[in-house]
């Protein structure tokens, strides 16, 4: 199955979801995108460039580790992880980045914005943009900057400008709002580099074309380790750049599950998630230059959403997505922050591994449902970034009291030092 | 009478129209109200209501946080219908519905155009809604005698110019410059020859509008433009100033 061949449908379609809901302004903009997006999808040399680079710069391949203890532990299903989180920069993030750092050059352009939630989009693009050469401006929700101060740190010395978004939930799609906004006015030298596969065509195809390497690479990796194919896959969704990326390496196996974890937060009926598929909440809109499940109320404005991982926080899912669940091709569960604070507990004690709180979604309904599969079973989980350098928030979420009066007596030094 | 129709019959009388823009519930239905009898006082044409929507990403940051404001006080789509069956009815201006998309989408295309009607709206204007995606709330739009605005833009190929002609109807709206409402517009050669261009591809009305806000501006369009369209200008004064204020800009604009 082809799902990005449009010969039989409608082109930016998958189902009823996708297409392009923008300004008329950004039309000759995104008709430009589409043909550059076109001839380096059929141009070879383009994907050799890209994996080159993702070679060198990234360290890629990354690898499959089996979960020995673990898969033990649980007494159930074997279970082997892919490894985006010894991606440079921490997350697979970077994949996509890379990608559209190449695709910008292309179009000729010299300035990239972009959107990020937890900060990990903006810090891989801010460190291709120091690569590159390019201007770079993150537009990142108040909220967000609050909560992820390393990254912004990062990005900021990477020399990105980073703007802390006031309007609305100030999150994740209010910067999404502010970044089309700055488009509108510069898309003569600017390329919008948008982190998920949302947003306009071609955007989900594109961010899931050059996430396809992580599902690539996967499926090579797994047959070589356990000998076949595994019997389900799971990986986080937030907009689902890294479970497309996943996905796409199994989506033509019957035998394959494909299991999206989505942001349970504090759980069904609480309204305070970013569960799409998983939970019946959503419904089908159009914000956001696509059309896709949306978490809104009966008149179309945009519920408040939650979650403790911030990549997650998000209204809308990648339409491909929302096809796919119309379909019965993928499954859709979520995970609650509650959960998702024990379960990096147990990765990290019994396998050594701290998983980004985003990627933890995953780990949690893979581990929940390992436990009951058998053991000649296998399953494969996209740690799609990981969690050290989210130490701010981990520690927050495990509410850990050494660290908060690490964090109180440097704050002391720091006031002192202002004195 | 439809859109193209009042057009022309106020055409008669003045050389440029005048469109003002609302936000519904913003600052407040009772204010909305104030503004609008000096609109009509001052003879403005036509006005946009704008039901407000979360994601206004077309918008610049005084019509954002009045999108957001009027939401926050609980604004509903039944009460942006409600003001514009009353506006229609009392005031001699004729009114468009401004949004998003979602908005019509939501309650259904159908009831969209029915409840625009009902209200006595007379077109609507959806910004993130292209016309490839518009192909059935515009024949909707049709068969009931609404118009949906088309939007021309500096950055408008003559290709798509030509695409947008094809689908405009009562009137057009051009953008006169890239980005979001609310900021100022160097009004010179380059609006007159989007104006001019426009003009070769659609023969029905066209309004100018981002960043629209003087005298000086409004003379400048006379002789090019059919209509110039005042959006945040209005609301910025009547935040400083209020009524009185609110009075004066529009006396002197269109003086």
């Amino acid at each position: 199955m082809d799902i990005f061949d449009f010969s039989d449908g409608r082109e930016g379609y998958y189902g009823e979801y996708g297409g392009v809901f923008l300004p008329e302004i950004l039309h000759a903009t995104i008709e430009e995108l589409l043909e550059c997006f076109r001839e380096c999808k059929a141009d070879p040399k383009f994907w050799q460039d890209y994996m080159a680079l993702l070679q060198s710069y990234s360290g890629r391949p990354t690898p499959v580790t089996y979960l020995e203890n673990l898969s033990r532990e649980l007494g159930g299903a074997q279970i082997y992880v892919k490894r985006e989180d010894l991606n440079h920069t921490g997350s697979h993030k970077v994949n996509n980045v890379m990608g559209q750092g190449l695709l910008t050059q292309r179009l000729g352009k010299t300035r990239v914005i972009a959107e990020t939630g937890a900060g990990q989009h903006g810090f891989a693009t801010a460190t291709m943009a120091a690569k590159f050469g390019f201007d770079c401006k993150i537009y990142m929700g108040a909220v967000d900057v609050a909560r992820q101060r390393p990254n912004v740190f990062w990005m900021e010395n990477l020399g990105a400008e980073v703007i802390a978004v006031e309007d609305g939930q100030k999150t994740l799609k209010d910067a999404v709002n502010e970044c089309m906004r700055d488009w509108v006015t510069n898309m003569a030298d600017t390329h919008y580099i948008l982190g998920t596969a949302c947003g306009p065509h071609p955007f989900p195809e594109m961010v899931s074309w050059f996430q396809s390497v992580i599902g690539l690479e996967a499926r090579e990796q797994i047959v070589k380790q356990a000998g076949r194919l595994p019997d389900r896959v799971y990986a986080c969704v937030g907009g689902g750049s890294n479970a497309m990326g996943l996905f796409q390496g199994f989506i033509d196996e019957a035998d394959v599950e494909l299991v999206g974890c989505e942001a349970g937060g504090e759980g069904i009926g609480s309204y305070m998630h970013s569960a799409r598929l998983a939970y019946d909440d959503a419904s089908v809109g159009v914000a956001q230059g696509y059309k896709t499940y949306f978490l809104q109320n009966d008149e179309g404005n945009m519920n408040k959403t939650h979650s403790v991982a911030a990549g997650l926080d998000y209204i809308g899912v990648n339409p491909i997505f929302a096809h796919l669940h119309d379909q019965g091709k993928a499954r859709f569960e979520a995970a609650t922050d509650a959960e998702v604070k024990e379960t990096l507990r147990l990765t990290m004690r019994t396998e050594g591994l701290i998983p980004a709180l985003e990627s933890t979604h995953g780990f949690v309904v893979a581990l929940k449902e390992a436990a009951t599969m058998k053991k000649d079973e296998i399953i494969l989980v996209n740690m799609s970034g990981r969690g050290d350098k989210d130490i701010f928030t981990i520690a927050d979420a495990l509410d850990d009291a050494k660290w908060k009066s690490f964090i109180g007596g440097k704050a002391d030094q720091y006031r002192a030092e202002k004195k | 009478m439809g859109l193209q129709a009042f057009i022309a019959e106020r055409k008669q009388q003045k050389d440029l129209l005048v469109m003002a823009h609302v936000v519904c519930g913003y600052p407040s239905f009772e204010e909305n109200m104030q503004e609008l009898e000096i609109m009509a006082e001052a003879g403005v044409d036509i006005v946009e209501l704008q039901f407000p929507f979360s994601e206004p990403s077309a918008d610049g940051p005084l019509f954002v946080h009045a999108n957001e404001q009027s939401l926050k006080a609980g604004t509903t789509v039944d009460q942006c219908f409600e003001l514009m069956a009353e506006v229609s009815a009392r005031f001699p201006f004729k009114v468009l519905m401004m949004g998003y998309y979602n908005t019509a989408f939501k309650m259904g295309e159908e009831v969209f155009v029915e409840r625009l009607k009902a209200a006595g709206g007379v077109g609507f204007i959806l910004p993130d809604l292209p016309i490839e995606e518009a192909g059935s709330l515009h024949k909707l739009a049709a068969e009931a005698g609404i118009e949906p605005i088309i939007l021309m833009t500096p950055t408008s190929s003559d290709k798509r110019l030509a695409q947008l002609g094809a689908a405009s109807r009562g009137m057009v709206y051009a953008v006169a410059r890239k980005g979001v409402t609310g900021s100022k517009t160097n009004m010179g050669d380059d609006v007159v020859a989007l104006i001019e261009r426009c003009r070769q591809h659609t023969d029905v009305p066209i309004g100018v509008g981002f960043g629209v806000s003087s005298k000086q501006d409004m003379d400048f369009l006379r002789g090019h433009a059919d209509m110039a369209i005042v959006g945040t200008a209005a609301l910025k004064i009547w935040e400083q100033s209020g009524s009185e204020g609110l009075r004066g800009f529009f006396k002197e604009l269109m003086a």
